[in-house]
């Protein structure tokens, strides 16, 4: 589809992120809040008692598996390869830590705080693209990947 | 209604990840990997969902209140601290090892269960010690 990178998908990748945009939407002016999905995962599971209502917070979460299981049941299945389980644990493990002291993911910091110009979700996005791309490197160079 | 409205949302955001193609972590790595073959769909998936967001913060300044709830709840975006910056640190490192951030891994519970199950459950644990630790 882009010449020079034969797995690209530029247009599956664009109407998925109209359509977590548009999610995104449906928080900030229906709820009134930003669609962080590590602290809405938080606050479901009760690690913390401020922010949204949990019943707000366990139903936008239960929602993220039920919307993709649609997504796999009409395209007769979403591909996905994964690394090794004991990768996993680790990365887990300082993902799950790290979203909380940085208040934030992706999601909360990389949507919702970038399309607000936030100083602090931009100043954090900066910080853990840069940290992820130099991280793949290292693995990269040390023949992990 | 604000249950409907937050379940409508997460669904929504589910099935754009699926659909995007970031319930795959190789994808998701291959898009941080610049040393190797680069893949660029997660920029398309980011770009598009700023869309929609970036009209939204338009609208929600020229609003008094949301729809469903009384008053606007939202974070500070001033006041950039070490928290922030080594929280965002080392999220990024996990991201980088793992190929997954929090959504994703969430919405492959649909997918995948057995494979993301490790990492979701790490997950919770890194999310518990943060609480057990940052209690005065």
């Amino acid at each position: 589809m882009i010449p020079g990178f034969p797995d690209a998908q530029p247009v599956a990748g664009l109407i998925g992120g109209l359509m977590i945009g548009v999610a995104a939407a449906i928080m900030l002016l229906g709820l009134g809040r930003i669609a962080g999905v590590s602290g809405l995962a938080a606050r479901a599971v009760g690690f913390t008692h401020g922010g949204a209502p949990r019943s707000v917070a366990i139903a936008f979460i239960l929602g993220l598996p039920l919307g993709a299981l649609v997504v796999a049941l009409l395209s007769g299945g979403v591909p996905a390869s994964y690394p090794a389980p004991a990768l996993l644990i680790i990365a887990g493990l300082i993902v799950g830590y790290g979203t909380r002291l940085g208040s934030g993911c992706t999601s909360g910091h990389g949507v919702c705080g970038v399309s607000r110009l936030s100083r602090r979700s931009l100043t954090a996005t900066a910080l853990f693209m840069g940290s992820g791309f130099a991280t793949v490197a290292i693995l990269r160079l040390a023949g992990l990947v | 209604m604000r249950i409907i409205l937050a379940l409508l949302s997460g669904s929504l955001f589910g099935a754009g990840l699926a659909l995007s193609g970031m319930a795959d972590p190789m994808r998701v790595r291959a898009f941080l990997d610049l040393l190797g073959p680069w893949d660029p769909t997660l920029a398309f998936v980011m770009g598009g969902a700023m869309i929609p967001m970036a009209l939204a913060w338009l609208v929600q300044k020229r609003i008094e209140r949301p729809i469903a709830d009384q008053q606007f709840n939202l974070p500070e975006t001033r006041g950039i601290d070490g928290k922030l910056a080594l929280g965002a640190i080392l999220f990024g490192i996990g991201w980088g090892i793992g190929g997954l951030c929090p959504g994703p891994a969430l919405a492959s519970l649909a997918l995948a269960p057995a494979a993301v199950a490790p990492f979701v459950l790490a997950m919770l644990g890194g999310m518990a010690l943060h609480r057990v630790t940052s209690r005065p």
